[in-house]
């Protein structure tokens, strides 16, 4: 029976409207020679050239670029190492406390986690800057990759694991040569979302961040408060085409993989 | 040896994680509700008392009898507290209940959608939730303001004869909240809705239910775990939210959020923001509590 209505056509067509509407505008309008945003003044690439002239705006996209790298990489080994602990070991003590500090900064409201990231740093006299910005991305980014992670490690067929282990690989070298390419899709998309949540963050980075370590989502912040302009939307497309692109290579490559993964096991049992 | 070693991975597997978010995570909650009890003072920390460990065993106790509840009583005291509680919840709720109404049937047309077009749709899905919350958010002030595009729309269509007034008021704190957390629903009420067996629904239409009879009494119960899901994984963020209410609300919208960064940041006054916190997250704690055991329970699967 076919469901696909053309309610259902109507529903997909309008919500990705509603989804997609509001950022095709702010593309099109970094391309404005008006200095108005929302009166069209013909094609131009102005604010584009006139971005590369501000320095405050490079110097903060290059303290984004480092944060968000730096946190990324330590929450995705982080964030790995819990969502193996939250599969593989489902008695030891504090589990309901671990599981549950996985999930609650997911849900937790930045004001909060930020303030209380801030009064931590003031209490051990942590001096604010790149450091404890990254300390505090490391923190909440983390979660996301564990849960990213363990849901790949939730389907994860252990017997070849105990293949491995029967064939005399120890648990770590199993680990390495088994497990992480197996789960491996999993771990590179937990990094991407690690990577684009610190590059998106606001609130957490105000509070965590000192002197001399303001991020492109705080410069833009200041900016927006006082009013719109193209020059804004330009740096803000810049960043939706980077996060498209790497959004749209992930999912080629891993969809790449997961075909080739059915191709090798197919080939494996035809050979068996 | 070798079996040493292993012993020691496996244990830093646990124990790496696990002490980090004590460290970054729990202690930072810990001293958030020790300032809520200190009182503001001109220093750095500008609170009072400060413990100092070398002043041993007395000092802690002097400690401990300085700290008090009179922050939290000061809350109740000014009703702007109470109103930006009971305004954050109010508004969280229903636009948790708006982003539902919208974003159901989304997930309900890309359930049914042909198999081969649903990865698409997914990663469609995604995608806005992976581009900048502050851009996706500062996009609508252009479509808000008097002369922005809607109203122009509206009044090039001659449906409206003077531009409506939306942004910097309520209404525009919905309508941000509802597209900003709009994938944050679609997501897991698809999963909920991808699940579900096409064959029920056929039972119950050959058994007489209408078309709308079996979606009320067959697919919206099975879809109830994506629906509880889906609006605790809205309305815990919304109700803290300090970005939408700042950029496109309005002097009237009072939300917790933007009160905790005010008296942080604009009157520097430590020991209340904390204690503003604390009452937050004790407003938070069942809607948390479950949403942690809703995922327990999606992980038992």
């Amino acid at each position: 029976m076919n469901r696909w209505t053309s309610f259902n056509k109507f529903s997909i067509t309008l919500g990705f409207g509603f989804l997609y509407l509001p950022i095709l505008l702010l593309i099109v309008y970094s391309f404005n020679e008006s200095k108005l945003v929302t009166v069209w003044g013909g094609f131009s690439t102005r604010w584009y050239a006139s971005l590369l002239e501000n320095q405050a705006l490079k110097d903060a996209a290059w303290v984004t670029a480092r944060v968000a790298f730096t946190s990324a990489t330590i929450a995705t080994v982080l964030g790995t190492l819990a969502a193996l602990a939250l599969t593989r070991y489902t008695k030891f003590r504090g589990r309901f406390l671990f599981s549950g500090m996985i999930f609650a900064p997911l849900v937790m409201p930045d004001v909060i986690t930020g303030l209380s990231l801030l009064l931590f740093f003031v209490a051990v006299n942590l001096d604010r800057g790149i450091v404890t910005v990254i300390l505090a991305h490391i923190t909440f980014s983390m979660c996301y990759v564990a849960v990213v992670v363990q849901s790949r490690l939730l389907s994860f067929d252990r017997s070849i694991e105990e293949a491995a282990m029967d064939l005399g690989a120890t648990p770590t070298r199993t680990f390495l040569q088994v497990t992480l390419p197996v789960i491996a899709p999993a771990v590179v998309s937990g990094w991407m979302l690690a990577f684009t949540l610190s590059l998106d963050d606001l609130v957490i980075s105000s509070f965590a961040s000192g002197p001399g370590a303001t991020t492109l989502p705080m410069k833009i912040y200041s900016q927006v408060r006082l009013g719109v302009t193209p020059e804004i939307n330009a740096v803000s497309t810049i960043l939706v085409t980077i996060v498209t692109i790497g959004v749209i290579t992930a999912s080629i490559i891993t969809k790449r993989r997961e075909v080739q993964r059915q191709r090798d096991e197919q080939a494996a049992f035809a050979q068996g | 040896m070798v079996r040493l070693v292993n012993g020691i991975f496996n244990r830093l597997v646990i124990v790496i994680p696990f002490g980090w978010l004590l460290i970054f995570f729990l202690v930072p909650f810990v001293i958030v509700l020790r300032i809520s009890m200190s009182q503001t003072a001109i220093a750095m920390p500008p609170y009072t008392p400060v413990f100092d460990i070398a002043t041993g065993w007395e000092g802690l106790k002097d400690f401990l009898s300085q700290l008090s509840l009179d922050n939290f009583l000061y809350l109740t005291q000014d009703s702007l507290y109470l109103k930006a509680y009971i305004s954050s919840v109010t508004i969280a709720f229903f636009s948790t209940l708006l982003t539902l109404l919208v974003g159901y049937p989304i997930a309900y047309a890309m359930a049914q959608a042909p198999r081969t077009i649903r990865p698409t749709l997914l990663m469609l899905v995604i995608l806005p939730f992976w581009t900048s919350f502050l851009i996706r958010v500062y996009a609508w002030i252009a479509i808000l303001k008097p002369e922005g595009f809607l109203n122009q729309i509206l009044l090039y269509l001659g449906i409206i004869h003077e531009p409506l007034i939306i942004l910097n008021t309520n209404t525009a704190v919905y309508i941000g909240i509802v597209y900003s957390y709009l994938p944050f629903m679609v997501l897991p009420l698809y999963s909920a809705l991808e699940k579900l067996d096409g064959t029920l629904i056929e039972a119950a239409e050959d058994l007489g239910c209408t078309r709308f009879q079996a979606f009320w009494k067959v697919t919206f119960p099975l879809s109830l775990p994506g629906v509880v899901a889906g609006f605790l994984l809205v309305f815990i963020p919304a109700t803290g939210e300090f970005v939408i209410p700042d950029l496109l609300g309005g002097s009237e919208t009072l939300m917790i959020g933007k009160t905790l960064w005010a008296e942080f940041f604009s009157n520097r006054d430590w020991p209340v923001s904390s204690a503003v916190a604390i009452v937050l997250l004790l407003v938070l704690v069942i809607p948390i509590a479950l949403f942690q055991n809703a995922q327990a329970k999606a992980q038992g699967e």
